[in-house]
C-alpha cells in the first residue's frame, strides 16, 4: 500500500522534468505520451514508492501536481 | 457669494483641484509651475490627502496611473519638458481608460527652451504626444478665474469619460494675480461610483486595469471603443467663445493667454471702426471645427494669433477650408505679442 | 491517468488565490513556482479581497491573469511607482509589484530605488534571471560576466558594458527599507526558504512595517539554452557566487 500518491494535470504539464529530479523516491518519469500542447508529460512510474512528500508539486512551475497521503499511517 | 481673493493662476488651479476632490497629487518641481506644487505641499497633508514629490516626471505620472486605477481623483502638473517625459504615462492612462488631470504650464521650447510663456505644446497636447491612437480632453483657460473653473470641470470630465484631461496654460497665466472667487468645494458624494477600480476584489470578480492585449482583434476593439468615446466627447463637450463676431469681417482665432490679449485688440480695433471679432476655443481638443467653419463663411479673414510657429493655425485652416483668408501671426521663444503688434497685423488684413 | 485517492487526504493543491489560467511561461521556468508561492501566501494571509497585483512588462506581463485579485498592468519599469500611487490612494489595499530584472533594475531604476527610499509600505518581488526573456534573450543588467546573450554574442564584456548590478545590495544601503532578501528556487530547501521570505514580505505590509523586497534568483532555460535541470545547477553553482543568498536587511 503506497503512503502517498500524486495527480498530474496532463494538460498543464510542460514536461520540464523538474519534478522527476525533485522526487526523492524516483516515483516519476516521462510517460512518452504527448498532451494537446505537444509536451511529453510526466506520470508515476513507481506509484508504490510514493510517500506523498510533495517535493514534486513544490517544484512544479505549472502547478500541475496535486498530492495525497494516507489518512491513517500504514500498518507495519 | 464667496469672497474674492487675489491669487496667482497656479494657486487657483491647485486650490480648484483640492475643491474638486483631488485626493492624490504627485509631481516633480519645474518652473513656471512651482507655486502649484508648493500650494499642494502646504495643503494636501493638512486635509489628510496625499502629496508626493516624485523622483521624476515619469514616476509622478505613474503614481497618478496607480491612484487613478485605485479610483480616487488624482492630478499631476508640470511644464513643457516635464510633460514630454509624462507622455508614456498619458498614453497608458488613455489606453487603460483612467481618469486623471494633467496640468501643463507651458514654457518656451524646444529642448530646455526657457521659462517664459509659450503655446508651443499645442500639437503635443491636442494630437497625442505619446504613442498610439488616443486623445485627451484639453482645456485652455484665458483668465485666472477660468483656470479655476476649468480645473473643476477637468475632474468631472475625466471621471465622466474615464480619460486623462489636460489643463493647457502658460507661465503668464500661472504667475498672473487676479481677483478670484474660488469655486465651492464639490460634495464628495457627487463623484460618480467607479465599479471598475482596483479597490479590492471583495464580493465581485477581479478588476484588471490594462492597455494591453496580444490579440489584434481584441486590441482593435479596444481602439474602436476609444474612438467611439472620442466621438461622444466631440458631440457633447465642445466649448468655445465668440466675442463681437455677429458683424465681424475679420475674426481673430486665439486660445488661452493669447485670446485674452486678443480681446483687448478687438476692443481697440472696434474703436478704430474695424469690424473685428474673436473666436476662442476653450476645448482645444476637441477643437470646435464646426462652429468655426460656420463663422468663417460670414467673414473674409480668420487671423490666427499664437505664441508658437502656427500650431493651432493648422486646425483653423482645417475648419475654414478656404472659405476665408487664413493669415497667421505668432511669436516664439517666450515672446508675448503685445496688443499693438497684433493690432497692426489686424490692420494689414482688415478692410 | 486516474489514480485512486478515495482513502487519502489531499495535502497539496493549487492555491485558491490563483485563477485556472494556464501559465504562459516556458517549460522549467521558475516564474511559475513563484506564482504558486505568492498565491499560497495570499491564501494563508487571507488577503485576496484587498490585494492588488502590479504586473510589469516582460515575461511576467500576464501576471494580471494569474491571481484572483485586482491587478494593474504597468508601463515598463514603473511598477513600483504605480504601486506607490495605489497604496497612497488606499492604504488598506495590499499592493505587490512583480518585476523582472530588466523592469526593476534597468529601465525602472529610479522608480525602484525611490519607492524603497520612501519606505513605501508595499511588497516588491524582483525576479532575477539575468536575461531579457520576452524579447529574445538580450543582456540584462544582471547578466553575468562572460554570459552569452543575443546582444553580447561573445559574452558580457565588463570593459564595454560593466558588471552585473547587485541591485538589492544597493537598496540595502538605504535607511528606509524594512526587509530585503535574496532567495532562490533551485531545490526544495530554497523553495521553502522563498516561501518563508515572501510570506514575511507580505506580512510586513499587512502589519504596516514598510517596504519589503524579495529578490528571487530564477532560471531561463530557453534563453540560457540549458535544460531545466542544468539551469537549476547553474543557479546553485554559478549564479549564487555572484548573487549570494540571504537577508540583506531585516528591520522588522
Amino acid at each position: 500500500m503506497p503512503r502517498g500518491t500524486v495527480r498530474i494535470d496532463e494538460e498543464r504539464c510542460k514536461g520540464c522534468g523538474l519534478c522527476i529530479a525533485a522526487c526523492p523516491q524516483q516515483v516519476l518519469g516521462f510517460s512518452g505520451e504527448l498532451n494537446h500542447s505537444g509536451y511529453n508529460v510526466v506520470h508515476m512510474e513507481r506509484p508504490s514508492a510514493c510517500v506523498g512528500c510533495a517535493f514534486c508539486a513544490m517544484t512544479c512551475p505549472d502547478i500541475a501536481i496535486e498530492v495525497y497521503r494516507q489518512k491513517v499511517p500504514a500498518q507495519s | 457669494m464667496g469672497k474674492r481673493d487675489l491669487l496667482r493662476g497656479n494657486e487657483v488651479i491647485a486650490e480648484a483641484a483640492i475643491r474638486a476632490g483631488c485626493q492624490c497629487y504627485f509631481a516633480y518641481p519645474i518652473t513656471p509651475q512651482a507655486e502649484l506644487l508648493e500650494h499642494m505641499a502646504r495643503n494636501m497633508p493638512r486635509l489628510g490627502r496625499t502629496f508626493v514629490q516624485a523622483e521624476s516626471e515619469i514616476a509622478a505620472v505613474s503614481m497618478v496611473y496607480g491612484a487613478a486605477a485605485a479610483g480616487v481623483r488624482t492630478m499631476t502638473s508640470s511644464s513643457s519638458p516635464g510633460i514630454s517625459l509624462k507622455q508614456e504615462g498619458i498614453s497608458y492612462l488613455a489606453g487603460s481608460n483612467l481618469p486623471a488631470v494633467i496640468v501643463n504650464v507651458v514654457r518656451g521650447g524646444p529642448g530646455l527652451g526657457d521659462i517664459a510663456p509659450s503655446q508651443c505644446d499645442y500639437f503635443q497636447a491636442t494630437k497625442g504626444g505619446g504613442h498610439g491612437d488616443y486623445h485627451m480632453i484639453v482645456l485652455a483657460p484665458s483668465t485666472v478665474p477660468e483656470a479655476g473653473e476649468l480645473t473643476m470641470l477637468a475632474f468631472e470630465l475625466a471621471d465622466r469619460y474615464r480619460t486623462p484631461v489636460m489643463i493647457l496654460t502658460d507661465g503668464l497665466l500661472g504667475q498672473m494675480m487676479e481677483p478670484v472667487e474660488l469655486p465651492e468645494p464639490i460634495d464628495p458624494a457627487s463623484i460618480p461610483a467607479k465599479p471598475w477600480a482596483t479597490t479590492g476584489a471583495s464580493g465581485r470578480d477581479p478588476n484588471i486595469i490594462l492597455s494591453f492585449d496580444l490579440d489584434p482583434e481584441v486590441l482593435r476593439q479596444m481602439n474602436l471603443d476609444l474612438q467611439a468615446k472620442y466621438r461622444r466627447i466631440e458631440e457633447a463637450e465642445l466649448r468655445y467663445e465668440e466675442t463681437m463676431t455677429e458683424d465681424a469681417d475679420l475674426v481673430i482665432a486665439a486660445h488661452g493667454t493669447m485670446a485674452r490679449i486678443a480681446e483687448t485688440v478687438v476692443r481697440r480695433a472696434r474703436e478704430e471702426g474695424l469690424k473685428v471679432g474673436l473666436f476662442r476655443p476653450i476645448t482645444v481638443w476637441p477643437f470646435p471645427y464646426e462652429p468655426l467653419r460656420e463663422l468663417s463663411s460670414h467673414v473674409s479673414t480668420v487671423l490666427t494669433v499664437e505664441m508658437s510657429a502656427g500650431q493651432m493655425w493648422e486646425d483653423v485652416r482645417l475648419a475654414v477650408a478656404e472659405r476665408a483668408a487664413t493669415p497667421f501671426y505668432g511669436e516664439m521663444g517666450g515672446i508675448v505679442p503685445t496688443p499693438r503688434d497684433i493690432l497692426s497685423e489686424v490692420r494689414k488684413h482688415a478692410g | 491517468m486516474q489514480v485512486e485517492t478515495a482513502d487519502m487526504v489531499k495535502v497539496f493543491s493549487r492555491p485558491q488565490s490563483l485563477t485556472a489560467a494556464k501559465s504562459t511561461y516556458c517549460p522549467g521556468c521558475h516564474h511559475g513556482i513563484l506564482t504558486r508561492i505568492i498565491g499560497k501566501t495570499i491564501d494563508e494571509l487571507g488577503i485576496a479581497e484587498r490585494t492588488v497585483c502590479i504586473a510589469p512588462v516582460g515575461c511576467s506581463v500576464f501576471a494580471y491573469n494569474w491571481y484572483r485579485c485586482d491587478a494593474i498592468q504597468a508601463a515598463h519599469g514603473r511598477a513600483s511607482a504605480v504601486a506607490t500611487g495605489v497604496k497612497r490612494a488606499d492604504p488598506n489595499l495590499i499592493v505587490f509589484a512583480y518585476q523582472g530584472d530588466g523592469d526593476f533594475a534597468s529601465i525602472g531604476t529610479a522608480e525602484s530605488i525611490h519607492a524603497a527610499n520612501r519606505g513605501e509600505n508595499i511588497t516588491v518581488i524582483f525576479v532575477n534571471n539575468q536575461v531579457y526573456g520576452m524579447t529574445g534573450g538580450e543582456m540584462a543588467p544582471t547578466s553575468l560576466v562572460h554570459q552569452k546573450t543575443t546582444t553580447t554574442p561573445a559574452g558580457r564584456d565588463p570593459a564595454q558594458v560593466g558588471y552585473p548590478i547587485r541591485f538589492s545590495e544597493m537598496i540595502a544601503q538605504l535607511d528606509a527599507p524594512t526587509y530585503i532578501t535574496r532567495q532562490a528556487l533551485f531545490d526544495t530547501r530554497r523553495i521553502l526558504d522563498t516561501e518563508e521570505a515572501i510570506k514575511k514580505a507580505f506580512e510586513n505590509q499587512v502589519n504596516e512595517k514598510g517596504y519589503s523586497l524579495v529578490e528571487v534568483l530564477s532560471t531561463c532555460p530557453t534563453n540560457w539554452r540549458m535544460s531545466p535541470i542544468a539551469s537549476n545547477k547553474h543557479v546553485a553553482d554559478v549564479v549564487t557566487e555572484v548573487f549570494p543568498l540571504g537577508d540583506l536587511v531585516d528591520r522588522r
